[in-house]
């Protein structure tokens, strides 16, 4: 059933779920949202309280009319949605309309949007996901980002009664100046002072920001003397830190799986979102963290959200205070 | 003992979802040995709470979710299930053959590899299709084998500049590595052939034909084999 014709596809526009697990082992990376905390919140909004994938658009965002009428949420970047014309809110759900004009503007705040519709996307599962991996073609839409004309299709679900919305306190604030918690390693044995140099440094996003990684530039990192800076390859999970022989870091984001550089740490999985919403020119500064502390942190946002679904978060008639107060209640009981 | 293999495992902390166990610092089928018992013996008995693991050169890496375990839980149990591995019959390596047209329009640097070692085309090709390469790790794109075991003779520079485009099956040579490029992609290795063989199909019930572990031999063939070989897989 076709949800949507595109109309302008936007910069980089790609179907993504929660990714493809199971098969780094075999050198297919785990792709998926990049800001998966704005995806999933964007799919809870639309109704849908399991991985349905949605449409991650960077930066520039598509055109697109609605095929038949439905309810659909954006979260993430803010680049001033609009529906035929009139301005519409993010982190909030939308009951649309076939024929209505859906336009995603430019990014204004942060760099990544995430499109959700009631029911999901549907594109065939490929290796157990939806999510499009662009350096082999596959997965998403024919392994491609969206292109003029692409109809895409939606899954025939019952729609929610209501439309629905997070609680202000919730939604993030993307700045220019961003802190990355990280914990050392896994080479943090082949830097001395290049450990407190990174820590105690700010590093500016550079235009080599990608789904694969974020290329940062700042005082030159060396090893200690007389370590390779290359080592024998091996997997690099999403929030590694490689620092090449320049020195120059690179945090390693979902399409990457093999490298042969020393990674001096890891950005925790809990900030990764924030990365994903950096945009060339941003400044980044990275703060140690216990593993303990990552872990905590972990189960934090994983209790969040699994709260989230619970809470009434229907716009209609409710007093958004109130709201979060409850959802604030619901979190310490847990 | 392997070269280069430590008493005993080193653990590293890949962030806050990954345990890195490091066996040594080399590349050496001692150690790759070691990694792919660890990993079959992972296979074989699931670890609560390890979502994913990873055999590499050197060290086996495991993915873990930190609301249900944690390194200190696992690094005990790692630890204790690699006491027990050499007790563990590890299943023989099976031998995959592949077929290779080394033939100058599929394979643009034979010539110039031939030439820089002071070979004939004939030569590198015997060179190349003798060894047994073990495979000691997938990864870079999807299936790509790393492959061990280039004779020495072979051992070529990468290209001074890559290619932008190199079509899925070709087969290079970089420095001491030889390997299959699955997918197209952009690359640096000269090219000495390709193999009409998908190494990589998402639509294959196994998408990824070889594994870790596995010994792989080239066998040349002809161009006519090879249209053959690749008209029947499409």
């Amino acid at each position: 059933m076709q949800v949507f014709k595109t109309i302008e596809p936007g910069a980089h526009t790609l179907v993504q779920d929660l990714g493809r697990f199971g098969f780094q082992q075999f050198g297919v990376p785990p792709c998926g949202m990049l800001d998966k905390d704005a995806g999933r919140i964007a799919n809870l909004l639309a109704g849908n309280t399991g991985n349905q994938a949605v449409l991650e658009i960077t930066f520039i965002g598509p055109t697109l009319e609605l095929l038949y009428d439905t309810i659909i949420a954006v979260t993430g970047a803010d680049m001033g949605l609009t529906i035929n014309g009139v301005a519409a809110d993010n982190w909030r759900s939308h009951r649309v309309k076939k024929g209505d004009l859906l336009v995603v503007n430019q990014a204004i705040t942060g760099c990544r949007s995430y499109l959700a519709v009631t029911g999901g996307i549907d594109v065939p599962e490929v290796m157990g996901s939806r999510s499009c991996y662009i350096g082999a073609q596959l997965g998403g839409l024919e392994g491609r980002a969206l292109v003029k004309g692409d109809l895409i299709q939606g899954f025939d679900t019952p729609l929610p009664d209501e439309t629905r919305q997070l609680p202000r306190e919730f939604v993030p604030a993307y700045g220019h100046e961003i802190e990355l918690r990280a914990i050392p390693g896994p080479q943090d044995d082949y830097f001395d002072d290049g450990l407190a140099l990174f820590f105690g440094s700010c590093f500016t996003v550079s235009h080599q920001a990608n789904r694969m990684g974020y290329r940062l530039t700042g005082p030159v990192i060396h090893q200690r003397p007389y370590t390779s800076s290359s080592i024998i390859s091996e997997p690099s999970l999403p929030g590694g830190v490689q620092v090449p022989p320049d020195g120059q870091p690179i945090v390693l984001l979902a399409e990457q799986t093999v490298g042969g550089y020393t990674k001096i740490a890891t950005v925790i999985s809990t900030d990764l979102p924030k990365l994903a919403q950096a945009v060339p020119g941003d400044s980044v500064r990275f703060v140690p963290i216990t593993l303990d502390d990552a872990h905590r942190a972990y189960r934090e946002r994983t209790a969040f959200f699994n709260a989230l679904p619970a809470m009434d978060l229907k716009t209609a008639g409710i007093d958004p205070e109130s709201l979060s107060q409850r959802l604030e209640r619901h979190l310490i009981q847990i | 003992m392997a070269k280069g293999l430590y008493l005993t495992p080193l653990f590293r902390t890949a962030g806050d979802c990954g345990l890195l166990m490091e066996f040594g610092n080399a590349i050496d089928p001692g150690i790759n040995q070691r990694i792919r018992a660890m990993a079959s013996v992972l296979a074989a008995e699931p670890v609560p709470g390890i979502t994913e693991v990873i055999p590499t050169y050197c060290a086996v890496i495991v993915i873990y979710d930190p609301c249900t375990t944690a390194p200190d839980t696992l690094k005990p149990l790692l630890t204790r299930l690699n006491q027990g591995l050499s007790a563990t019959a590890l299943a023989e390596p099976d031998t995959v053959e592949l077929p290779v047209c080394y033939h100058p329009t599929l394979g643009p640097d034979l010539n110039m590899v031939a030439e820089i070692h002071n070979l004939t085309p004939e030569a590198v090709i015997e060179i190349h299709t003798r060894p047994l390469y073990p495979i000691y790790m997938i990864g870079f794109t999807p299936g790509f084998p790393y492959l061990g075991g280039l004779p020495e003779q072979l051992h070529t520079p990468r290209l001074d500049s890559p290619r932008k485009r190199v079509p899925w099956g070709s087969v290079g040579i970089a420095n001491n590595q030889t390997g299959i490029y699955p997918i197209e992609s952009p690359g640096g290795w000269q090219l000495i052939g390709r193999c009409p063989i998908r190494l990589f199909d998402p639509a294959r019930k196994d998408p990824i034909l070889l594994k870790a572990g596995d010994l792989l031999k080239f066998r040349a063939i002809d161009l006519d084999e090879f249209q053959e070989i690749k008209g029947r897989q499409n």
